[in-house]
């Protein structure tokens, strides 16, 4: 029977079969742990003397918490002690237990779901957890993975397993051709938009089609990170010669690649495997996106004009986001603009991001920051120049981390205020209480810094020259 | 184990009719902090309970006596958004021992199972019922899997995870029945490098 690449690499994984009475028994290839989610699950291996399983198949990082600023005397200012006891507690643990952890002094350090294919940690046919939602990112390598609770932490770090039934599939079709200015983000948008904010609850979705086919790596992983936006918990590519292109050469990558990559091709879906549900878009109706409500669902193209309510929620919402319902949403003044997370922080994102800033200035109460989702995007953007592009415009230039898409670190708005972000959720309050935000693509969020206002990034689309060739 | 075995919960119910309740609203990220899962109940819905200032506000949540609505009733997808663990502790710290709505996120219905807070997903019609008598007096029968509403409202099944359902009851442990799978897991990693 025709299989998809969901239930091949599902079934590499099966220790115990599932049956009515239990959920299968899972293999997981590979745990990223972050300070965030993992504090209890340490405790609670503590109290009952345990040991981590399989420390060579965890990898850790310090992401969420940590500050961004560097101040003059070269300190890194916790937000509060609590923070920084957190991070304490995560590189205490992880020493322990014999964890690789790259902490401050790691050319690897970054946003956890940027890390982990950076080093190649990430690859085709595994499966991944992390106590964090966007863990669905990695499937963009065509692997399971899907975020975690603190307890089934503690239950990977002692046994390497978790217990799950298998999810129901959907398929994610997109063919033809995107448009001049349309983005992975818009895409993923657009897709949020036709399925609703829960219309992947209890699906594995596998993007399929001719976009996605033509996509890097980094727009593949902006899409991916946002399955669990649509409530899914994972979303998968399969894995391709793009795919082999970016992980040969990196740390964990096997040392009999071809042997690897031969192995990995025979993963995508069979010719006439069923899903559970298809859904089809065509590439040519999708336009820039932006979200004008407060979840990812309540999504629309630039250029239109702000739908109606639905629902009493979605009238809270346009109050929340003080919109009206059929005005443009263009030209809505913008307070602030945050490029990063680990939705669109890679170098595709800050080469697009500083295309449109270059030669440009931040209109002037308007505060703009970038964030690069790791230290090797940091280093590769600066060797580019990026970093003088996003600073003589006038943003600021930050040190990776989550930042301001979860807004723990101290990085957040002022109640009111609106932020144009290329994160993955503008719920009431994410950035910051009271904070409105729009979600939108690195293009977008550069085009609303350089004009003060939401705005079309098309726009700019002709006027500005690739940075790494001007430089 | 740090919660009893759940048979049956009868009680008021708080209900908090939005929909799409995301994990941001039920704990805020800045309360993420803590290293222990205790004394989370006082940031349920922080940004909806109280000012800027902290003071509480007239908020349902600030007027009820907790122990008497052990019942959240939510609107549909609720808990969507992030792996945050801390959002069942925060609601099982206020007193919630269920939520029952027409749609529960798959990671906070996962996380609640695992902390002694029933997620109940009922069919529309009841959950209809549940939003418009806020306050009834309910009974979520997990021997039966069915939901009982008081005044006629009739009487609802609802579909639950066997083994979930069984951990719930007995109190049993997932971590402990991981463990008695090891010789299992060890022959797979064996075969699987």
């Amino acid at each position: 029977m025709p299989k998809t690449l969901f239930d091949k690499v599902w079934e590499r994984h099966v220790v115990v079969p599932e049956t009515a009475e239990h959920p299968a028994t899972l293999y997981i290839d590979l745990h990223l742990i972050h300070e965030v989610t993992s504090p209890q699950a340490f405790t609670v291996l503590k109290e009952r003397g345990l040991k981590v399983r399989r420390p060579d198949r965890t990898l850790a990082t310090i992401d969420h918490s940590t500050p961004t600023l560097i101040d003059a005397d070269g300190n890194r200012p916790f937000v509060t002690e609590q923070a920084e006891k957190q991070v304490s507690l995560l590189l205490a643990n992880t020493a322990e237990h014999g964890i690789e952890t790259h902490g401050w002094d790691s050319d690897y350090r970054g946003i956890v779901h940027v890390m982990g294919p950076e080093l190649g940690a990430t690859r085709p046919g595994m499966t991944i957890v992390c106590g964090d939602s966007h863990t669905s990112t990695h499937g963009a390598f065509g692997a399971i993975a899907f975020g975690i609770g603190t307890t089934q932490v503690g239950h990977v770090l002692a046994n390497q397993c978790i217990l799950m039934r298998k999810p129901k599939t959907m398929a994610i079709h997109v063919d033809g051709e995107l448009s001049d200015g349309v983005t992975p983000k818009d895409v993923i948008l657009a897709i949020i938009a036709e399925i609703g904010v829960g219309g992947g609850t209890g699906y594995a979705l596998e993007y399929r089609g001719s976009v996605f086919e033509n996509m890097s790596m980094d727009g593949r992983m902006t899409v991916c990170n946002m399955s669990i936006e649509a409530g899914a918990r994972c979303g998968m590519v399969a894995p391709d010669q793009t795919t082999f292109n970016y992980l040969e050469g990196r740390k964990f990558a096997p040392t009999d690649y071809e042997a690897a990559c031969e192995d990995w091709l025979s993963l995508a879906s069979d010719d006439g495997a069923a899903y559970d549900k298809e859904v089809f878009l065509k590439a040519e109706d999708i336009r820039p996106m932006v979200t004008y409500g407060t979840h990812p669902g309540m999504a629309m193209p630039i250029d239109a004009m702000i739908p109606a309510a639905a629902d009493e929620a979605e009238e809270n919402a346009l109050d929340y986001m003080q919109v009206k319902a059929g005005t443009e949403i263009e030209g809505l003044k913008v307070d602030r603009v945050f490029i990063g997370s680990c939705t669109n922080s890679r170098m595709e994102d800050l080469r697009a991001a500083a295309r449109i800033m270059s030669g440009a200035k931040v209109v002037g109460d308007v505060i703009a920051i970038v964030v690069p989702g790791s230290e090797l995007v940091k280093k590769q953007a600066e060797a580019e120049g990026l970093h003088e592009i996003f600073e003589t415009a006038g943003a600021q230039w930050r040190e990776p981390g989550c930042s301001m898409c979860i807004a723990m670190n101290g990085d957040k708005a002022a109640p009111g205020e609106l932020v144009v972000s290329t994160s993955n959720r503008n719920f009431a309050g994410r950035q910051g209480p009271g904070a409105r935000t729009i979600l939108a693509s690195p293009e977008t969020a550069a085009a609303a810094a350089i004009a003060g206002v939401l705005t079309d990034p098309r726009v700019f689309s002709d006027a500005g020259e690739d940075p790494t060739d001007v430089l | 184990m740090s919660f009893d075995p759940i048979k049956n919960i009868t009680s008021k119910t708080l209900v908090l009719p939005a929909a799409n309740i995301d994990t941001d609203q039920i704990i805020p990220a800045r309360f993420l902090t803590v290293t222990t899962r205790d004394g989370l109940g006082k940031h349920a819905f922080n940004d909806w309970r109280y000012d800027d200032d902290g003071t509480p506000n007239d908020h349902l949540l600030n007027q009820v006596n907790s122990p008497d609505y052990q019942i959240l009733v939510g609107g549909h997808n609720f808990g969507c958004g992030s792996s945050r663990e801390h959002a069942p502790w925060a609601l099982t710290d206020y007193g919630f021992r269920a939520v029952i709505s027409s749609e529960i996120a798959d990671i906070f219905k996962g996380n609640s199972l695992k902390n002694g807070l029933l997620p109940v997903v009922i069919e529309k019609s009841a959950h209809q019922w549940l939003l418009d008598h806020p306050g009834e007096e309910v009974t979520i029968d997990l021997e039966k899997c069915e939901v009982r509403l008081p005044k006629n409202g009739g009487t609802y099944s609802f579909e639950i995870d066997a083994f979930s359902r069984h951990c719930l009851m007995e109190g049993v442990d997932e971590m402990g029945y991981l463990g008695t799978q090891n010789d299992a897991i060890a022959e797979f990693e064996t075969n699987h490098g």
